[in-house]
């Protein structure tokens, strides 16, 4: 190597940065630096024309400055001049400058232009790949324009450098990401994909690269490359330890080319050709087994290049999801590496095995390393490695284990960094909603979650606790026990009180028995938290105090007596001085009758979807929760809810609230029960403290959570199946043809009443719906996800065919105008006549940035929501069940379960289909029997439904009876 | 893809920034100063890989000198890890035994260096000779 001088000859640059090197303050560099811009400034506007050293060196001093963290204004020209030096040193400053300080608006680009033709035509390979570079770095839109024909053509000429190739390569692919639409790859296409088999290794690294952005775009078009991939990668992974010379790389054959040669199969699915597949598994095999071979050197960097491989290829494993034997060999080589003395590896390792917990084939083999990750999450002395295991312990948890990690996770808590701490709440939290069979042990683990980082608890939490309470009377008994005992502590935090002064105020009845937690201890407990609560907690307090007047009416002169101090009936917070007076006034003017009405017990959220999974996937970004979580979470979530909302029983609550005579009603925003969104949001009294607050997120948290994948595409702009259909603008006024998977959509509300319908970039139209006898009312809810205002909108609501003398089915109109982030309501209200198959069709039509929208989806109406449910003893319904043995009166059906089948996944389904499940029927405890009557306008239908699972074969054997 | 490349010193001076994507001049020194920090600040046992923001950054010190790389999510870390230490290795080659200085004065040829090893955010050439070979000719021209 030759010793390289300083600064290499130019003295003056040296000199320049030896100053500012010895600069003592900040403020003397930046006198320095604005005396050279001086000089500068004064040389380049000078008389005297400068010769190319000079204006070389002015641009590197520029260059230098801008590198310090200086905006430099001036100077372009010269360095465009010095694109166009025939010597070398003069051109590559030149092109740096250019590269580093030239954005792609510039009005220079002409010109820059100009001078990258010249070289690139130059046939001097050093200057093309000068020129090559700057468009790479620059990118622009008039670059593209010039040199998009120009730049495939020199990729693929046969007599092309091999360093101009790879220069061209990646120029190439800046000017498809800036300008898809000029780069035409079409007849380049199988050129480029061979530029794979190039015998020169740095070509071959240069164009995966590209081929693998190209293949993201058109994956058709380029499927040649997985072969010719697959063989490279077989060349290399077999070849000596020597055989690549220069590309060996600490004894490890070409490890940055294998690693993007193996990114680039995970743009496709498996090989279909056997061969091809056959080789590949081959290739992963031998990774692997290298990993076991002792090292070829001592160096860090031997074991770090083989095992980046090892990481690209465990990749690859986990997204082909296909071959359970490699994956589990995947899963104990990461096991390995979790005892690992090296932190990277470690921290890799638990990354790695996150992928690989959701995968059916490996899960199990993931959890077997449990104690080790457990024991990370205590241990590990980097935080970020413990954010790992935490998030292992999230992705490897289920039923068998829920318990295990949620207790781990919760002890963590108590020392966890504050940085990860909200987000460990949430998983735990999420966690044992999740995989709660017992109720109990979930209000434990969210209570404990509250003792020990209550600060961290986001409401969210704290609501869905009581939802859950609310929702499941099986455990208010304990809830309010625990929450009593809870609030003992002496320094309690807020949230606990929140908790305590809501679930007392519902459920405080039920331990009042007890001379220990009395109406009077507990009224008194919870008071003595006030005076340290916020407005809001005090508000909730006052609200639960009011609830205990009706509850307990031995408390009733304690609390007026609360109420009518100074500090509650003139507190300068005008929302707690009004509830303070209404709250008394309405104690002592209301009868126990009304007083009892109007602070009735809260009757039952209607199921929706866990809140705070929303909000964890919020808070990661996408990608953090699969969708598969999500889905699964939703599942689940409405399993807690207790399945299907009884919409009937919601309304019945409904009306007689409504129809209290009491004015006080009002005062208390139970004007009208749910649907919640009808709830006043101002009052703000206990009773729709939460139920408001989840009306109104209610619609948020709709719009929080991203639809499962297959309804998430954008479907507006194309026609039933096929991509390539006329644009939005040509769309006819015709209602549109259903969309293919409405269906599918469809099938996903039978069991549910609540939930997103459909979603894609602009729109998203949720649905709460009810029903009672052979009555439904359905509201939609339009929003508008983009920020531009949706014109001439419009929805009509046909039944098709026969549909139409057996359903009756009105819709009100609805806003023809939505603006950006708005959303509408539209009430349809539904009548069953007979019974049904088809659903009814819902058209909607608007303008978006003028282009006509118009899209159809089907209603999800089917006959089961006209179900209600029967109570009956096992005599009878098998002997019903006797009686209906004509052929038309009985359908069976014997299918395949799509999902593992867990026993409370489909009770919760079963109720959700609205009939009422008995137990103790069957003799055969596994087996399911259902009745419920549809109720129609012409008839009322008895139906009878036996589900028998057969584990074994999980075929799921169905017997339905109608009358 | 390589989002950025940043060498700096242990007392937070930038001495190396290359961009792969569009970052404005005024971010830039925020950028600069939040990631060398949160390098800095780690200690040796801890990993080399740090999530920041929308990247993950994977870092390896040298003597007083810190090498950055921002990277996508679903970039493979021990690759980059290991490409800083060949980028290192060639420097050293060049240089023989680099130094800080090395750097400063020579700014130009740096940037030449890691334009052959990464452009556009992608890795192009990681065989040290050829990494080399235009800054060589380069050299004989100016000698010659």
């Amino acid at each position: 190597m030759p010793a390289v001088s300083k600064g290499d000859g130019m003295r003056g640059l040296a000199v320049f940065i030896s100053d500012i090197r010895n600069c003592k303050s900040k403020e003397a560099e930046i006198k320095r630096i604005n005396k050279e811009l001086a000089n500068i400034r004064s040389k380049f506007k000078g008389d005297k024309a400068l010769d190319g050293y000079s204006k070389k060196k002015y641009v590197c001093k520029l260059l230098f400055i801008f590198l310090l963290g200086h905006d430099i204004d001036f100077g372009h020209m010269e360095a465009v001049n010095l694109l166009s030096s025939n010597k070398y040193t003069e051109k590559q400053i030149g092109y740096l400058f250019i590269s580093v300080l030239v954005n792609s608006n510039s009005e220079l680009i002409r010109l820059i232009n100009n001078a990258i033709k010249n070289d690139l035509s130059s046939r001097n390979p050093t200057f093309m790949c000068l020129a090559l570079h700057c468009i790479a770095n620059v990118g622009s839109r008039e670059m593209a324009e010039a040199f998009a024909g120009e730049i495939p053509r020199i990729l693929v000429a046969g007599d092309t450098m091999d360093s101009v190739k790879q220069s061209a390569a990646l120029c190439l692919l800046r000017l498809y990401k800036t300008s898809p639409d000029l780069v035409l790859m079409g007849e380049w296409t199988s050129r480029v994909v061979h530029l794979l088999n190039d015998q020169h290794m740095g070509v071959v690294t240069a164009a995966i690269s590209l081929i693998t952005c190209l293949s993201q775009k058109n994956p058709d078009e380029f499927k040649t490359c997985v072969s010719l991939a697959v063989s490279r990668l077989s060349r290399i992974v077999s070849s000596a330890s020597t055989d690549l010379q220069d590309y060996t790389y600490y004894f490890v054959p070409a490890p940055w080319l294998s690693c993007k040669l193996l990114r680039l199969l995970q743009c496709y699915p498996p090989p279909e050709d056997g061969a091809v597949k056959g080789r590949l598994v081959e290739c992963l095999e031998t990774i692997l087994n290298k990993a076991q071979e002792p090292p070829k050197s001592k160096k860090v960097q031997h074991s770090n290049a083989k095992n980046a491989i090892l990481f690209e290829a465990i990749s690859l494993i986990i997204h082909y999801d296909s071959e359970p034997n490699l994956l589990v060999r995947a899963c104990n080589q990461l096991g390995q590496f979790l005892q690992h003395r090296e932190t990277n590896l470690r921290y890799l390792a638990l990354e790695s095995m996150c992928t690989l917990a959701s995968s059916e084939f490996s899960h199990e083999a993931v959890k077997t390393h449990i104690e080790t990750v457990i024991n990370a999450l205590k241990t590990e002395r980097d935080v970020s490695v413990r954010q790992r295991a935490a998030d292992l312990l999230y992705a490897m948890c289920d039923r068998s284990n829920a318990k295990q990690i949620v207790a781990e996770m919760l002890s963590y808590l108590e020392t966890a960094d504050y940085s990860i701490r909200e987000e460990m709440v949430l998983k735990v939290a999420i966690l044992a909603e999740k995989y709660a069979v017992d109720y109990s042990w979930y209000v434990d683990t969210i209570l404990n979650l509250i003792r020990i980082a209550g600060d961290y608890v986001s409401e969210e939490v704290w609501y869905r606790v009581i939802q859950i309470v609310i929702n499941r009377d099986d455990v208010q008994g304990y809830a309010a026990k625990t929450v009593f005992e809870a609030l003992q502590a002496p320094a309690c935090h807020e949230n606990m009180v929140k908790v305590g002064g809501y679930i007392l105020g519902e459920f405080g009845n039920l331990i009042a028995g007890d001379p220990r937690s009395s109406p009077l201890v507990q009224f008194n407990l919870l008071h003595s938290k006030f005076h340290l609560c916020s407005v809001p907690t005090r508000a909730l307090l006052l609200s639960a105090y009011i609830k205990f007047i009706n509850l307990f009416p031995e408390t009733k002169s304690t609390i007026q007596e609360v109420l009518r101090s100074d500090s509650q009936i003139r507190n300068s917070d005008v929302e707690l001085q009004q509830r303070a007076v209404e709250y008394l006034k309405l104690s002592s003017i209301a009868s126990t009758d009304v007083l009892a009405t109007v602070l009735e017990e809260m009757p039952p959220f209607p199921e929706r979807e866990s809140s705070i999974l929303a909000k964890l996937k919020k808070k990661k970004g996408p990608g953090a929760v699969s969708v598969n979580e999500l889905e699964e979470g939703k599942r689940e979530g409405g399993e807690l809810n207790g399945g299907g909302e009884r919409g009937g029983d919601n309304s019945a609550i409904a009306t007689s609230n409504a129809s209290t005579p009491s004015p006080s009603a009002d005062l208390l925003g139970l004007r009208a029960g749910p649907p919640v969104t009808a709830a006043a949001p101002s009052a703000g009294s206990l009773l729709v403290d939460v139920f408001s607050e989840a009306g109104v997120n209610d619609d948020g948290f709709l719009r929080d959570l991203e639809p499962p994948t297959e309804s998430s595409d954008s479907l507006l702009a194309e026609g039933p199946g096929d991509s390539d259909s006329a644009p939005p603008s040509v769309v006819s006024e015709d209602p549109a043809p259903p969309l293919p998977e409405s269906n599918e959509l469809l099938n996903k509300f039978v069991c549910k009443n609540n939930g997103v319908l459909f979603e894609n970039q602009l729109l998203q139209i949720g649905i709460k719906s009810e029903y009672r006898q052979n009555l439904g009312r359905m509201y939609l809810f339009y929003g508008n996800k983009t920020s531009v205002q949706f014109v001439t909108f419009s929805t009509t609501v046909t039944c098709p065919g026969e549909l139409q003398s057996q359903l009756n089915v009105q819709s009100k109109p609805v806003e023809p105008l939505i603006e950006g982030g708005a959303q509408v309501q539209q009430v349809i209200n539904i009548e069953c006549l007979t019974d049904f198959s088809d659903a009814p069709l819902l058209n909607i039509k608007f303008r978006y940035g003028g282009a006509l929208q118009n899209l159809t989806l089907k209603l999800p109406v089917t006959i089961n929501k006209f179900f209600q449910p029967t109570e009956m003893a096992s005599h009878d319904f098998f002997q019903r069940w006797k009686q209906l043995s004509l052929p038309q009166q009985e359908a069976q059906k014997i299918f395949k379960a799509n999902h593992a089948m867990d026993t409370e996944v489909l009770k919760a389904k079963l109720l959700g289909l609205g009939m009422a499940l008995l137990e103790n029927v069957d003799p055969n405890p596994e087996n399911f029997v259902c009745a419920g009557v549809i109720q129609t306008k012409a008839q009322q239908v008895g139906s009878l439904l036996r589900l028998e699972p057969k584990r074994a074969s999980s075929d799921v054997p169905i017997n339905r009876a109608q009358q | 893809m390589i989002k950025f490349l940043l060498m700096v010193n242990k007392q937070g001076q930038t001495r190396l920034s290359k961009y792969y994507e569009q970052v404005e001049l005024g971010k830039r020194a925020a950028l600069e100063a939040d990631v060398v920090r949160g390098c800095l600040a780690r200690r040796k046992e801890e990993c080399s890989f740090v999530e920041y923001k929308d990247y993950k950054l994977v870092y390896r010190q040298y003597a007083a000198l810190l090498i950055v790389v921002g990277v996508t999510e679903n970039e493979n870390e021990l690759s980059i890890y290991e490409l800083v230490h060949n980028f290192v290795e060639v420097l050293d080659k060049y240089f023989s035994r680099v130094s800080e200085l090395d750097i400063m004065f020579n700014l130009d040829k740096v940037h030449i260096i890691l334009d052959e090893m990464i452009l556009n955010g992608h890795i192009v050439e990681t065989n040290k000779n050829r990494i080399l070979a235009p800054l060589l000719a380069l050299d004989k021209m100016t000698e010659s």
